[in-house]
């Protein structure tokens, strides 16, 4: 560019009276004072004689042995005068990392702290302080991430690494005191089994959908008087609330599994999985075909000129020139799905089809919020990290001039 | 197509809503097959009319400190003071989008209880997402040939603001708005797990007693209000964009 | 006048506009050229304050241009942009009244404003105040960026590549009726272009950024008799030098006594536009014609020869 802009927020600050001035950085007020807020006025974990009965509210003194509390306090002073203060990102998402282990560990030491000796129906779980300190922490680390603006491979690497971390805590049973792997230790069979069924129902939807809308959306590209039409009945199907639509199908896939030969051999039921996967793929298909054909009609005139130019045929041209150059879209299109799906699967379990809704719907019937939590943070962690690992294959995809600008 | 036949349609479809909503027994018979012989047909566990109306008011609340909290907020990071926040909140939108709306609400249930309150929760937190991303694309992509004439002409960063960039962006706000709502208007009927008064009362109760017809009203009703709404706010973009003078633009 | 006192700009370390001094003089056309990235724009956004200079002063009539807030600096001072930069959310009235609403001014004054500059303009205010930017043909939409910048009867007006985006043909229509109204109503005008035939056509001064560094600056004349640097010369254009010299007069006032046969030229084209009209017809002699068509003289292609030689 022939001109730098109006310069606005990389000011150049030069200090006018000497080097003593202390400059803060904006955000790392907002989080300091959060800290503050969770440190000093929020409980940290909430102890309950039972699942069910109201909890008794616990500051970090009160939830942790005294030595161990002083501690705690002190780290997060520590991550807090890193943040607020203007320093180097590195130093500051290793404070967010820093923070987010601490909490991690010692949520799981007031567990055992606060637990009586061999009382198995006392429940301990995160409070309010907790799940500040953990969106203070997360907010930061995300700060520090977006600044930094790693490599995609570099963010897939962040990604495992803190799932890893989370599954050694998770297995070196730190956590076991508390009350939402108490739920898991009840029901680790079936949690799995939901757990299963849940990506299977994203997944496999996705892959239907995949399979199903990408030639319809070649077509409608192709074939622009089906465009409007198609888009349009897709539009439609959207409007149509999740859970209506899930109840909706029963009906017809009902009618299929007693009428036709062998289909419910294959699992088609009126409720359970069958119409939450058809409804999910229903759902799909919009994003899939809208993409499709976005992508393709983004695919520059000259490049298709080019390729006819030169005697591609057809084919040739569809799969060497306009697909790759189309995946990046349509690929954001499958992010859509797929994230979608991860959370609309819990919905299937209100047609007995199975996945973490269930333990969400079972916790909200029961009022054991702990339930809820069993079945709400693994689909959050799930959706999560699928749109981290679609972000990076998308960027990855992207041509060369398109990196790193996306955060 | 010719041009009235949708207007047409659409005129229809919201007869035939209204009609439904005041007088659901005209509709007897033709729910009457989807329902086992003695089952009612039609919903009869309250007012259609009242869940309906109750609906459109918790979305229009959501929606509206939707709107308020993020048109301010995308302002305030496209503000050269707030300009350190802009790619941080590009990706709390980004990672925010990846909660599921059944979590979102069932995680509120502990903190406010059930019934309303966490749907309002949910919906809102649901809504910002895309009139925060609408508002900030339509604040970011202005023609910068356009800026430099404001700011040359000698306006102050107010009058930049709500003479020039608001107005200019205003028709992908409305967008993101537009978005948003049909987005609340479906994700609303979820509250219903947590017994908030939506049309999802209509489709959970289908659902437990196995009335098909049940769900499909309630489905349908929910389905029709989107498509209409959408459509007003289509319409609405269409006028602000010609005003705006936007029509080649776009 | 337009005084510029030792302004330097950096972002970030990179000097961008280095220690640049110039007056330019009341009621007067002054270009500044210089390649992509020489600082001339940046120069010219500092006059009116869009950059805020790193070091030294820009003094308007005697005033320092931080005496006020730089809103209501660029109030008093007329800004026209490639592209026109219309806002398009507004009418063309609209759109010309920008800064006499900023202003104030009361409703009946504005109207008669636009209606002016509309017809000066040559736009039917009746067929164009209600239209909006994007009905009008490009040449319109620059007609009405400068119109916009003049509206508030500024004495200096900037221009930033004004006609950068128009046509040949519309652009020299565009420079003629830059050149008129600027006679007309006495503006002075700064305008940063990195076309030379426009800067040679237009200023009564050029001046010269390269790198940062104003290299030179005087009448053109002065550049192609004397460059102050291998740039300048380059800039110019060595073989162009005897053509620059005629496009900076006009045949006007070339024109010698004595009778002349064939179509008559108006004497306001260029020099360089009379010799290029005298080679095609191969004549020796064009009478030369007032805009009423009266026959001042004529113009020779000796007394052009002459004209395009080397200054002594």
């Amino acid at each position: 560019m022939k001109r730098p802009g109006p310069q606005k927020g990389s000011r150049p600050e030069w200090d006018g009276d000497g080097s003593l001035s202390i400059r803060f950085d904006k955000l790392g007020v907002v989080i300091a004072l959060l800290i503050a807020y969770a440190v000093l006025a929020a409980p940290f974990a909430t102890f309950r004689a039972n699942r069910i009965v109201p909890g008794d509210a616990k500051g970090i003194l009160q939830a942790l042995p005294a030595g161990a509390g002083m501690l705690l306090l002190a780290l997060m002073a520590g991550v807090a005068l890193v943040v607020l203060l203007k320093t180097p990102t590195r130093l500051r998402l290793f404070a967010a990392a820093a923070g987010l282990a601490a909490i991690a560990v010692f949520i799981g030491m007031a567990a055992t702290f606060l637990t009586p000796p061999a009382n198995s129906y006392a429940r301990v779980s995160p409070a309010s302080g907790f799940w500040i300190l953990l969106f203070s922490f997360a907010l930061l680390a995300a700060d520090s991430i977006t600044r930094m603006r790693p490599l995609p491979l570099v963010r897939l690497l962040l990604l495992v690494m803190t799932l890893g971390g989370a599954a050694v805590v998770l297995t070196s049973g730190l956590w076991d005191g508390l009350s939402i792997l108490k739920e898991y230790s009840g029901r680790a069979d079936v949690f799995w089994l939901e757990a299963g069924r849940h990506v299977t129902l994203a997944l496999g939807s996705l892959f239907a959908a995949v399979l199903v809308g990408l030639p319809l959306g070649i077509l409608c590209h192709r074939v622009a008087p089906l465009r409007a039409g198609v888009l349009n009945t897709l539009n439609l199907i959207q409007t149509i609330p999740s859970i209506a639509l899930f109840g909706i199908l029963i009906a017809p896939l009902g009618w299929i599994a007693v009428n036709v030969p062998g289909a419910a051999a294959i699992g088609i039921r009126g409720i359970g999985a069958a119409p939450a996967f058809v409804a999910l793929f229903l759902y799909s298909l919009l994003p899939v075909v809208a993409n499709t054909v976005v992508g393709l009609a983004g695919v520059p005139r000259e490049a298709n000129e080019a390729a006819r130019g030169i005697g591609m045929t057809d084919r040739q041209r569809l799969f060497g020139i306009e697909f790759p150059l189309a995946m990046p879209v349509i690929l954001t299109g499958i992010r859509i799905v797929l994230v979608q799906n991860i959370g609309l699967a819990t919905i299937a379990a209100l047609i007995g089809g199975g996945g973490f809704g269930v333990f969400v719907f079972q916790g909200i019937g029961q009022t054991a919020m702990d339930l809820v939590l069993l079945g709400a943070v693994p689909t959050v962690v799930l959706a999560f990290a699928a749109a981290i690992v679609l972000d990076a294959l998308i960027e990855m995809n992207a041509p060369q001039r398109e990196r790193g600008r996306t955060a | 197509m010719r041009a009235w036949i949708p207007h047409l349609l659409r005129a229809a479809l919201l007869v035939v809503l209204i009609a439904f909503l005041v007088s659901p027994s005209w509709f007897d018979p033709l729910l009457k097959p989807l329902v086992q012989d003695n089952a009612p047909a039609i919903y009869n566990q309250g007012s259609l009319l009242t869940l309906t109306l109750l609906h459109l008011r918790t979305v229009a609340i959501a929606t509206t400190g939707a709107i308020i909290v993020a048109v301010t907020l995308a302002i305030l990071v496209t503000r050269s003071f707030g300009a350190e926040f802009l790619p941080l909140s590009r990706s709390l939108v980004n990672v925010g989008q990846t909660f599921p709306p059944v979590a979102v609400l069932a995680l509120a249930v502990p903190i406010l209880g059930f019934g309303e309150k966490p749907t309002l929760v949910a919906l809102f937190l649901y809504g910002l997402l895309p009139i925060f991303e609408n508002t900030l694309t339509g604040l970011t992509t202005l023609p910068p040939s356009v800026m430099e004439a404001a700011r040359g002409s000698g306006m102050t960063d107010r009058q930049r603001l709500f003479k020039v960039e608001l107005p200019l962006a205003m028709p992908v706000i409305l967008a993101g708005i537009r978005l948003s709502v049909v987005i609340s208007l479906a994700t609303a009927t979820i509250g219903s797990t947590v017994a908030a008064k939506t049309l999802g009362e209509v489709i959970i109760a289908g659902l437990q007693s196995n009335n098909i017809a049940f769900v499909l009203q309630g489905g349908l009703i929910v389905g029709a209000l989107a498509v209409l709404i959408y459509d007003g706010f289509s319409a609405i973009e269409r006028v602000m964009a010609r005003r705006a003078g936007l029509a080649a633009r776009s | 006048m337009i005084e510029i006192d030792g302004i330097t700009k950096r972002y970030d370390g990179i000097t961008v506009v280095n220690n640049v001094s110039m007056t330019i003089e009341p009621r007067t056309v002054t270009v500044i050229v210089g390649t992509s990235g020489s600082g001339k724009t940046t120069l010219l956004r500092m006059i009116n304050r869009l950059v805020e200079p790193t070091a030294g002063a820009i003094r308007l009539d005697g005033d320092d241009n931080r005496s006020m807030p730089g809103f209501e600096l660029r109030r008093r001072i007329g800004y026209a942009i490639q592209g026109h930069g219309l806002f398009p959310h507004r009418t063309v009235a609209q759109n010309i009244a920008t800064v006499p609403v900023l202003l104030g001014w009361n409703k009946a004054r504005i109207d008669a404003k636009v209606t002016e500059l509309l017809t000066l303009f040559q736009l039917d205010p009746a067929a164009f105040a209600n239209r909006f930017p994007h009905e009008l043909s490009g040449g319109q939409q620059q007609r009405v960026g400068v119109a916009r910048a003049l509206a508030a009867e500024p004495n200096v007006l900037l221009m930033d590549e004004p006609f950068g985006a128009l046509d040949p043909i519309i652009r020299a229509k565009a420079q003629a009726d830059l050149l008129a109204i600027q006679r007309l109503l006495g503006t002075t005008i700064v305008l940063v272009t990195h076309d030379m035939d426009e800067a040679f056509h237009l200023a009564h001064k050029i001046a010269v950024m390269d790198k940062g560094a104003l290299v030179q600056y005087g009448r053109p004349a002065e550049l192609v008799k004397d460059p102050a640097t291998a740039f300048v010369q380059t800039l110019i254009g060595t073989s162009e030098r005897p053509f620059r010299l005629l496009s900076i007069e006009t045949a006007g006032d070339a024109v010698e006594p004595g009778p002349a046969e064939g179509q008559p030229l108006a004497e306001t084209v260029s020099q360089r536009d009379a010799l290029s009209e005298l080679l095609w017809s191969g004549r020796a002699a064009l009478p030369v014609a007032a805009t009423d068509g009266t026959i001042l003289g004529r113009v020779t292609l000796e007394g052009l020869t002459r004209r395009a030689a080397k200054p002594q």
